[in-house]
């Protein structure tokens, strides 16, 4: 947040935007192993902040896994460093508090809390006991900024219940950014979108994805083409290609995985 | 404007509550009558923590008769041990019949009035805070937890029937004073009245202000969806174990109420029926309300008592029935009846507000391409 950052709005480039002082997730090795299948198998990934990287794969290849693992829900072997710091072995809570968060593919908010609420919850695990048995008054800076963000300001005060599919998305989306996390994880953020919707939510992704290192996974190729600038294409649990959108299209291993599971990833998304 | 507005109505049903609590009910009430709805009154300050407990926060609490026992039980030692004092007799009555002529080493400290009042507070506050981080740090939940919390009742009710230093089955009861002052007086007895109304009121706002601050919307979020809160950076089982604690608490000061305003304790007040007998009237006001408990748990109780005085066998069939009816017709009690009246009047009050839609249409096409 220093002065530079707000005078010139970044863009989300390849390899990553901000040069030596980045903030990145190195994963080293990753291998979950459930019974014997080894649904992530020795994975190896580094990101950068400013990197709009996408998560594809058939299904089945352990890409939501991937992202159980790092977030601690799902014990793994290997390594997952966050600027310096070891995640792995680290309980859930702890690992959000250092600043990863999450979306799940099916909405997952507050649905009796107002939307401003579940925003308040969000911005608040480092509160004091103190803090938390007084009332909310009034609406942090923060919360108010990332209400503009998500476009949810005039549906602060409903409850997150009633909100559409992709308002809760976007919800989501908005709690992890006041969460303050700067690893953002998102778990087929499109998924059930409306063609509007996922223009808004990539739209939303490139703003939020400059200063922040943003994972996505996703199934839509024509989302993943028009937002992404970095991809990684896992299959079976290993990682068979990375690099940007047109090296991974152009990348026969790729046309080969996606041919055998569910015709070319170029044909999949024209229904 | 509106939290205002909301401050004043808050201030005003305490106030009218105050009014029928010590206005109103000391008059209409016979003092026989009004002892009983001290009692009930204690019922209603169990159930303000279990709908703190199991409506706000989603844990079954099976076993507050736990917490009201240990409550009732220290208060009728500190009792008993008084009586006894007040006749020059080293133990109390029981004890006498039954030979013993030296108070057990545990009674002892109940002899001092203070240290009975703080191990009221304290003691059943620790052991839910310690149950609770054991429960709860090992994520047991929904059944698991309920069948657990019964269990606990069932066991502290077989352990007490054998305990003759604590009265067996009979518990303790035939108490003469209370803190110096004779029960026989009616007076002192309408004074017991008045310790209860003002605690529940005391307790109501307690409850009032966790269920309004921060914490009370995260013990919502908790309840509704645990595992999302742990991926906000909270340990859910902190936020847990603070409610749970809570109502443990206000279980215990029920019971150190109930003991001298009924005039005795037993295990019959601990195990298993009526810890559940706690849940019924919360269930049918209504668990996610402040108050719904709060009256649940005294129309059940004034119910079952005229209910029985008429017709003594059936109460228990008429208990279940409602019990029935309610879970299953109206599960949100009959706070939640009262709301949707509240919503649908004022939905025809004012015919222009109707909730505008909210989405960009979903292509359905899309939905299930996606996934």
């Amino acid at each position: 947040m220093t002065p530079v950052d707000t005078a010139t709005p970044k863009e989300p480039a390849f390899g990553g935007n901000a040069g030596m002082r980045t903030e990145y997730l190195e994963i080293r090795g990753l291998t979950v192993d459930f019974d014997g299948f080894k649904a992530v198998d020795n994975v190896d990934m580094t990101l950068f902040q400013g990197d709009l990287r996408f998560l594809i794969g058939p299904n089945g290849a352990g890409k939501t896994t991937l992202i159980d693992a790092i977030t601690g829900l799902t014990p793994a072997t290997g390594s997952v460093n966050k600027s310096g710091v070891e995640l792995l072995g680290r309980k859930v809570h702890q690992i959000a508090r250092l600043g990863v968060g999450r979306t799940f593919q099916t909405a997952s908010v507050f649905e009796e809390l107002t939307v401003l609420q579940n925003l308040d919850i969000a911005a608040g695990a480092g509160r004091s006991w103190w803090t938390l048995l007084r009332r909310r008054r009034g609406v942090l800076p923060e919360i108010e900024q990332a209400l503009e963000t998500i476009g949810l300001t005039h549906l602060a005060d409903r409850p997150a219940g009633v909100l559409a599919h992709g308002q809760k998305q976007w919800l989501e989306i908005g709690m992890l950014l006041v969460q303050n996390a700067d690893v953002l994880l998102l778990d087929e953020p499109v998924a059930g979108m409306s063609h509007e919707e996922r223009e808004e939510t990539g739209n939303l992704l490139r703003r939020i994805g400059a200063e922040r290192t943003v994972v996505v996974v996703e199934h839509d190729m024509d989302f993943m083409r028009a937002f992404a600038t970095s991809v990684t294409v896992l299959a079976r649990g290993r990682v068979i290609a990375e690099g940007s959108v047109a090296e991974v299209q152009a990348n026969p291993k790729v046309q080969e995985v996606y041919l055998g599971t569910a015709a070319a990833a170029g044909s999949e998304e024209t229904a | 404007m509106r939290t205002l507005l909301g401050r004043w109505q808050t201030w005003a049903g305490f106030g009218v509550a105050a009014v029928l609590l010590f206005g109103v009910a000391p008059v209409v009430l016979s003092d026989f009558r009004l002892s009983m709805f001290g009692k009930f009154l204690c019922f209603a300050i169990v159930a303000v923590g279990i709908g703190l407990a199991w409506g706000r926060g989603g844990m079954l609490v099976l076993g507050q008769g736990v917490f009201f026992g240990l409550g009732g039980y220290m208060m009728g030692m500190h009792l008993k041990i008084a009586d006894a004092e007040l006749r020059g007799d080293a133990v109390p009555d029981f004890m006498q019949i039954a030979g013993v002529r030296e108070l057990p080493g545990y009674w002892q400290p109940f002899a001092s009035p203070a240290f009975t009042v703080l191990a009221i507070l304290v003691l059943p506050t620790a052991i839910a805070a310690a149950l609770g981080f054991g429960v709860f740090k090992r994520r047991v939940k929904g059944a698991y937890f309920a069948i657990l919390s019964q269990a606990l009742a069932a066991a502290l009710a077989i352990l007490l029937v054998g305990q003759t230093s604590l009265g067996g089955s009979n518990g303790l009861n035939r108490f003469r004073t209370f803190f110096g002052f004779t029960l026989n007086d009616p007076a002192n007895r309408r004074m017991l009245y008045f310790i209860a109304a003002a605690t529940l009121l005391l307790v109501v706002a307690a409850a009032r202000q966790l269920m309004q601050s921060r914490y009370g919307e995260l013990l919502v979020a908790v309840r509704d969806a645990e595992e999302r809160v742990r991926f906000l950076g909270y340990d859910p089982a902190n936020i847990k174990v603070v409610a749970y604690t809570v109502a443990a608490l206000f279980a215990s000061i029920a019971g150190a109420l109930f003991t001298p305003i009924v005039g005795f304790i037993a295990p019959s007040q601990v195990g298993i029926l009526p810890s559940i007998a706690f849940l019924i009237g919360v269930a049918i006001g209504g668990r996610t309300t402040l108050l719904g408990p709060v009256l649940g748990a005294i129309g059940v109780a004034w119910a079952q008592t005229l209910f029985s005085e008429r017709f003594p066998s059936q109460w228990i069939y008429a208990q279940g029935l409602l019990f029935i009816v309610v879970v299953g017709f109206f599960p949100a009690g009959l706070a939640g009846i009262a709301a949707l009246l509240r919503r649908r009047r004022r939905r025809a009050a004012e015919p222009g507000t109707a909730p505008e839609p909210l989405a960009p249409e979903t292509d359905p096409q899309k939905v299930g391409a996606a996934t």
